[in-house]
């Protein structure tokens, strides 16, 4: 899933100073998931929204829709109607949602209510980790599913670093060193020899380096 | 000059026992410091290290440094990291580095940026170190850039890699260095070594792969100032400092001349290690005992390699005006 977070509380009071009629739309799939931009995230904002105008005797207008997902437009057909009534949409869901939000709405000014991190994993209760840059080129069939580009901090493709220690990485020691889970794995497997190969050098074409990327699926294009 | 083979080349081929040392560029622009850290050298190494952006910290150039070190008459190893530029950056750099007379590189991944001065920067990592090695392999024997196409005329550099005796996880470790040689290093450095014994077993599975027939390795020996650098140095990942060593540095009441004496005592152990073509010496600040614990380890005078000292500048640049480019 995309992983987020929710930006600093005063970050989004300042960003929605002037503006009286707010709409906070949440986003019902991954930010819902990562417990930073669902139904109930969306609420809890709006209850302290409400607390901070009491307090500070600002007059404005809260309201809350829960579309299913920002990232397709049937779904923000569906809010159109509160989105018309308001002066501002705070969007919280992923980057992409909040920029397909703006798209969709070109009259509106739209806010993020977020800060998109990265894809990731559930790692634990309240703990998701980073697992793939989406740099277009999978190999994780040769690096035992573990991700050397988005794992290892310096994006190696032919083993650690000097600064692998103890299973961690250099640069804290509360990070796994990516290359010793692929020894792992694949000492595991029985199969180390593979990496005995030299990976050669990356064309970066397929991941952000070559501008924005799209997928067509022609078959689905009428 | 009848090649352009570099001095450290010349004498690691004569079958001598290397001798090299580090020049830290510093955060200036101050010519004068690198030549007077050249100066310091010149007579007591072989090649010099000119580090590049050491621990993420911008500092002047190792190519532009590698030049003024040259001029001073010290044999420069020119230090590029994946860190910092992109595939595009690190041809022309290194086009540069050579047609400016530098004949050494030693390839790195280069410290995380997150350890230096300008930890919000963002960072390369486009090729990584054994791609870099593989890649100057390609344009020193097959004349090509990167992407296949030929330059008319290529760098062709002394090849060199860090090797890692400490780090995790041994093993691939191992099946690292063995992947650096087949890319083409011809020498290579290894981190600063404190523990002879974990150092020989480690040199026993180098030449059990016979890597020490196929690259020059060169050993690490970082000399320590103080209880408080070698505390310090202790802590670095990929160095082990045996505790012994420490408890003596605590206890002495001389702590220079004891960090000295240890260096000393461990290039001594290193020389006797079947396998050992050289000694790498880094002294993070306190070069100015490079040129005793040089004259003490009984490792001077150096090789006077005839055919390599003319290897100036302003020839190469002559040279490679000569024919297109």
């Amino acid at each position: 899933m995309i992983v987020a977070e929710q930006k600093p509380v005063k970050e989004i009071i300042e960003s929605l100073e002037g503006f009286r009629r707010i709409l906070i739309a949440s986003c019902g799939t991954c930010v819902t998931v990562c417990m930073a931009g669902g139904e109930k995230e969306a609420v809890e904002l709006k209850s302290l929204l409400d607390i901070w105008n009491k307090e500070t005797g600002t007059e404005n207008d809260i309201n809350v829709v829960v579309p299913k997902r920002q990232c397709d437009v049937e779904f923000l057909d569906e809010i159109a109607v509160e989105a018309e009534n308001a002066d501002v949409i705070l969007s919280m869901a992923c980057g992409a949602g909040v920029q397909f939000m703006a798209e969709r709405f070109p009259a509106k000014v739209v806010l993020p209510a977020l800060n998109t991190k990265f894809m990731g994993v559930t790692r634990d209760v309240g703990l998701w980790t980073e697992m793939c840059q989406g740099c277009g080129n999978c190999i994780l069939e040769k690096t035992g599913g573990v991700c050397p580009v988005t794992r290892c901090s310096k994006s190696n493709f032919n083993g650690p670093c000097g600064g692998s220690s103890g299973g961690k990485c250099e640069i804290d020691g509360n990070v796994d060193c990516g290359w010793q889970l692929i020894y792992d794995r694949l000492k595991a497997l029985g199969r180390l020899d593979r990496l005995y190969e030299i990976t050669d050098v990356r064309d970066w074409r397929t991941s952000r380096d070559g501008g924005p990327r799209k997928v067509e699926k022609k078959d689905m294009m009428v | 000059m009848t090649d352009n083979k570099s001095n450290l080349q010349r004498v690691l081929e004569a079958g001598h026992f290397s001798v090299s040392a580090e020049i830290g560029p510093p955060m200036s622009a101050n010519a004068d410091f690198v030549r007077k850290s050249a100066r310091a050298l010149l007579g007591y190494v072989d090649a010099a290290n000119v580090t590049d952006n050491q621990t993420a910290i911008a500092r002047m150039s190792s190519i532009a440094a590698s030049y003024l070190a040259l001029q001073e008459g010290v044999e420069p190893i020119v230090q590029m990291t994946c860190r910092d530029r992109n595939r595009l950056a690190i041809q022309s750099d290194l086009l540069g580095a050579y047609a400016l007379g530098l004949r050494n590189l030693l390839c790195l991944s280069g410290d995380h940026q997150t350890f230096g001065n300008h930890p919000e920067s963002k960072n390369v990592y486009d090729i990584d170190s054994i791609q870099l090695v593989r890649a100057m392999k390609r344009m020193k024997e097959e004349g090509v850039f990167i992407n296949g196409k030929p330059s008319k005329q290529p760098a062709k550099f002394f090849l060199g890699a860090a090797a890692h005796p400490f780090a995790d996880p041994p093993e691939l470790q191992m099946i690292r260095l063995h992947k650096k040689v087949d890319a083409g290093a011809e020498f290579l450095q290894t981190q600063s070594i404190y523990d002879i014994e974990r150092f020989s077993e480690w040199m026993e599975e180098v030449r059990k792969a016979g890597l020490h027939k196929r690259a020059y390795i060169l050993a690490g020996v970082l000399v320590n100032k103080s209880l408080k650098s070698l505390e310090m140095t202790s802590m670095v990942a990929g160095i082990k400092v045996p505790e012994h060593l420490i408890e003596r540095m605590r206890k002495t009441s001389d702590q220079q001349e004891e960090g000295l004496s240890i260096a000393l005592e461990l290039i001594n152990g290193i020389r006797r290690i079947e396998g050992v073509a050289g000694i790498h010496i880094m002294a993070v600040g306190w070069e100015s005992i490079v040129p005793t614990l040089i004259e003490r380890a009984g490792l001077l005078p150096r090789p006077d390699m005839p055919g390599t000292e003319a290897v100036s500048s302003e020839e190469a640049i002559r040279e490679g005006g000569k024919k297109d480019a």
